[in-house]
């Protein structure tokens, strides 16, 4: 009975002291609360009527200022806030935005952009050329000294002589310079955009709450037709289970990026779009490590990874093949001819692993990401045919952060295989082989590549630039600088009430295209 | 006085152990906080300029000292992940966590106290069979798979209940309880296997106890003894066993959070990490650490105050 007493004390006093502490906590806490359920309570009635549509995203914003986000899944929402002189058209060409029109002078140097007239803010104030000086001189770190892209680091000077024309002036002639000016326009001296974000898109913004949503509203004085959502949640959803789930439920319109296996699974009341997304899937090789030093070695590995039967398996076919690192969606810059190449062949694997020196294979790591399940998918089946060769491969699964540290910064890996995201500049692609670049964790190095493809950033004329990008394509190819896999495609799930879902060449979700089915 | 002091000092040691570990042993992992918010497409020079607006390039013993110093004074910095500050963020997603076991605590006395009842009284029969098996199940199934098949059954099939987000109390009471309802069900789960099992045994130990044959005699029913007498009696060890499992509460709730999108403090623990948000995540375990500290500390202290025999070993 004492044992029982003394327990029973026990509990007591825990319970007591537990419950009276959370009750301070939460007291604390209350009054900020009430203003957010204000908010929310907004929120739900609007939700009553129709035109609200809920995205779901994976993770969240990484900074709310356009000139400071790097992410590719906050470039996909501030897409609808944010505009450029400029910007990219689902083919991935460039159409006018905030410039009516541009014209370029003889050496390639100055471009100079008439501007759109009696375009407002989200805050009422008129645009003008003042706030393109602002921002762009603000991403080039023309007066801070502390440059925000590298986009603009060939910038000489930007000036805005009247109201409604901007001039910039270019150190040195580059090609694919107007893909820089789809860069966001911010108000003029505005500094608070990583708290609340003012732009001229055709969203503007409404509220972020960390871990749970983010909130954009259509802007009523847009200028170019305003878009049938009127309010837009995006609902950051880590888990993918979870999202599946809530989209199944209906609690959630437009599923982007929803696995392939899972977008099978959808029964009735779901439309489905799937189409190249110009992302490049390797595995990539660290050419400073033995013996992935050796091109022999590399060829080989190439020859005996299997990428019809990837992409079938994986992808369940929904991939296109590659063999340099260019998707076929780039289509202008693509380089055809080298689609036969490195056609599947484990005799000629081990054959050249013979020549190579390792006529019992050997031994190698392969380091994947493991919140990526396609790349893990991926791994799998090449372990499997590897083994094939003589090949013995270890997969280690990494979490996101630690591969960012490892493999991608400190270059300290053997391969790993990763998706590179697309750009519209093909320039922008490659770039990451060249000798010197800070991402190159390739270590790949090849003098003549690096000559080629600095040929194309400066080349004026359009045909012979092409054939530059094409070049370098050729010369990654040719020197098996990693193992091509594919440009695995973009799945959009969305409810068949909603249409005109328009898919673009580089990570967008354009929300103002979107419209309702009658 | 001489136990208070010696119980102070071990609390402070404690308190100083778990600084240091909060603080160095999510360091010794690899990641950066600075990559993880830039992810790759950022450059060298935008990697080193964040780094070092975050002041996670500076020494790690400056960066744990001027650390320690605030948390002296009770703050715990700012978010390096979110730039807010990280005793704001972790309140307002206190309440969430708190109802979420709250809830689960309660619908395992709900209906665990019934079903123990049951099987102890039918003893050996169907209904104590099939409570035992169910209570295997419970034990066996982890509750995020539970979390997952309540929410295809409930919120697919049948459409009762909305399968994530959350609703706070002050903008409808209905709506809350509803949305805490399926995962505070499946953390629940477990818990009832355990109550179960643990009332079904207490209260057949009980029975065979003289005063229970003394109650007979005297003339009460069969219920009377059971009600009045037994259950009391058996409750006691079987709400301790619940009351110790508060933590197992809270950590399963950190993982329910994930499969029905709640924004508690799960989810901001799991995302602090997942993006080296070091400031968070050293102010979310010290803080958690505190509490548990402080409620033990506390306890110990006021048996002492109850029973002045008991000694610290």
């Amino acid at each position: 009975m004492y044992k029982a007493k003394k327990a029973r004390r026990s509990i007591w006093i825990r319970t007591v002291l537990f419950v009276s502490l959370l009750i301070l906590f939460s007291g604390c806490s209350n009054e900020d609360n009430s203003k957010d359920s204000k908010s929310k309570e907004n929120k739900d009635t609007a939700k009553a009527q129709s035109r609200n549509i809920v995205v779901a995203i994976p993770q969240d914003p990484d900074f709310l200022d356009p000139h400071l986000a790097e992410a590719a899944g906050t470039r996909e929402v501030l897409f609808n806030v944010f505009e450029g002189l400029l910007k990219p058209t689902e083919t991935g060409e460039l159409a006018n935005a905030l410039a009516e029109d541009y014209k370029v002078s003889d050496d390639g140097l100055t471009y100079t952009f008439k501007l759109r007239k009696n375009v407002e803010f989200h805050d009422g104030k008129t645009f003008s050329a003042k706030d393109v000086q602002y921002s762009y001189e603000r991403l080039a770190g023309t007066k801070t000294g502390k440059p925000l892209s590298s986009s603009f680091s060939n910038v000489a000077s930007i000036e805005a002589p009247d109201d409604s024309t901007v001039v910039i002036k270019l150190k040195e002639n580059e090609a694919f310079f107007p893909v820089a000016v789809t860069a966001p326009v911010i108000p003029d001296g505005y500094e608070d955009s990583n708290k609340k974000p003012i732009g001229t898109g055709p969203f503007k913004f409404v509220e972020y709450a960390p871990n749970q949503k983010l909130v954009l509203e259509k802007h009523d004085k847009y200028y170019a037709g305003l878009p049938e959502v009127e309010k837009v949640e995006f609902r950051i959803l880590p888990d993918q289970e979870a999202a599946f789930l809530a989209f199944q439920a209906g609690e959630i319109d437009i599923y982007p990026r929803i696995g392939t296996e899972k977008q099978e699974q959808l029964g009735d009341g779901f439309t489905s779009v799937s189409s190249p997304q110009n992302l490049i899937q390797l595995l990539a090789l660290n050419h400073d490590k033995k013996p992935f030093n050796d091109e022999k070695v590399r060829k080989a590995l190439f020859y005996a990874v299997n990428t019809d039967e990837l992409i079938q398996g994986v992808a369940l076919g929904k991939g296109t093949k590659v063999r340099s690192n260019m998707s076929p969606i780039m289509d202008k810059f693509y380089e055809k001819n080298l689609e036969g190449t490195y056609a599947y062949d484990p005799e000629k694997a081990k054959k050249l692993l013979a020549e190579a020196g390792y006529p019992d294979g050997f031994k190698l790591k392969i380091t994947v990401p493991s919140n990526y399940q396609f790349h893990v998918d991926t791994a799998q089946v090449i372990v499997e045919q590897l083994s094939q060769v003589g090949v013995k491969a270890d997969i280690e699964l990494v979490e996101w952060s630690v591969w960012l540290e490892e493999v991608y910064k400190k270059r300290n890996y053997e391969t790993t295989i990763i998706g590179l995201d697309g750009k519209l500049d093909p320039y922008q692609i490659l770039d990451k082989y060249l000798s010197t670049a800070d991402n190159n964790f390739f270590n790949y190095r090849n003098p003549k590549f690096d000559k080629v493809l600095g040929a194309a950033r400066t080349e004026k004329d359009e045909a012979k630039r092409v054939s530059y990008i094409k070049d370098a394509q050729r010369i990654l190819n040719e020197d098996a600088a990693a193992v091509y896999i594919m440009d695995p495609n973009t799945n959009i799930s969305f409810k068949s009430g909603l249409d005109n879902y328009k898919l673009y060449p580089i990570y967008v979700q354009d929300i103002s295209a979107i419209t309702f089915k009658k | 006085m001489s136990y208070m002091l010696k119980r102070t000092s071990t609390l402070l040691i404690t308190f100083l152990f778990i600084v240091l570990l909060a603080f160095f042993a999510f360091r010794i992992i690899p990641g950066n906080p600075a990559l993880s918010i830039l992810g790759p497409e950022a450059t060298k020079a935008q990697v080193a300029a964040l780094e070092k607006t975050l002041g996670v390039d500076r020494p790690l013993g400056e960066q744990f000292l001027s650390w320690f110093a605030n948390l002296l004074q009770f703050d715990f910095g700012k978010s390096l992940r979110f730039g807010e500050s990280v005793l704001a963020m972790i309140m307002e997603r206190l309440p969430v966590t708190f109802s979420l076991a709250t809830a689960a605590m309660l619908i395992t006395v709900l209906v665990g106290v019934p079903l123990g009842v049951i099987a102890a009284r039918h003893r050996g029969g169907i209904a104590d069979f099939l409570i035992s098996v169910l209570s295997q199940l419970g034990l066996a199934i982890p509750s995020f798979w539970s979390g997952i098949l309540l929410i295809l059954f409930f919120g697919l099939g049948l459409k009762l209940f909305q399968v994530s987000g959350y609703v706070p109390w002050s903008e409808s009471p209905f709506l809350w309880m509803k949305s805490l309802f399926l995962p505070s069900l499946a953390i629940a789960l477990p818990q009832i296997a355990i109550l179960v099992r643990f009332l079904r045994t207490a209260i057949i130990e009980q029975m065979e106890l003289d005063y229970v044959r003394t109650a007979h005699s005297k003339g009460l029913g069969e219920r009377a003894v059971m009600f009045k007498h037994v259950l009391k009696n058996a409750l006691i060890p079987a709400i301790t066993v619940l009351g110790m499992n508060y933590a197992d509460i809270l950590a399963g709730s950190i993982v329910i959070e994930q499969v029905f999108a709640l924004p508690g403090l799960g989810r901001l623990l799991i995302n602090g990490i997942a993006t080296r948000d070091y400031v968070l995540v050293q102010g979310m375990v010290f803080l958690i650490a505190l509490v548990v500290i402080l409620v033990n500390f506390l306890v110990d202290v006021s048996y002492r105050l109850l029973n002045p025999k008991i000694k610290l070993k």
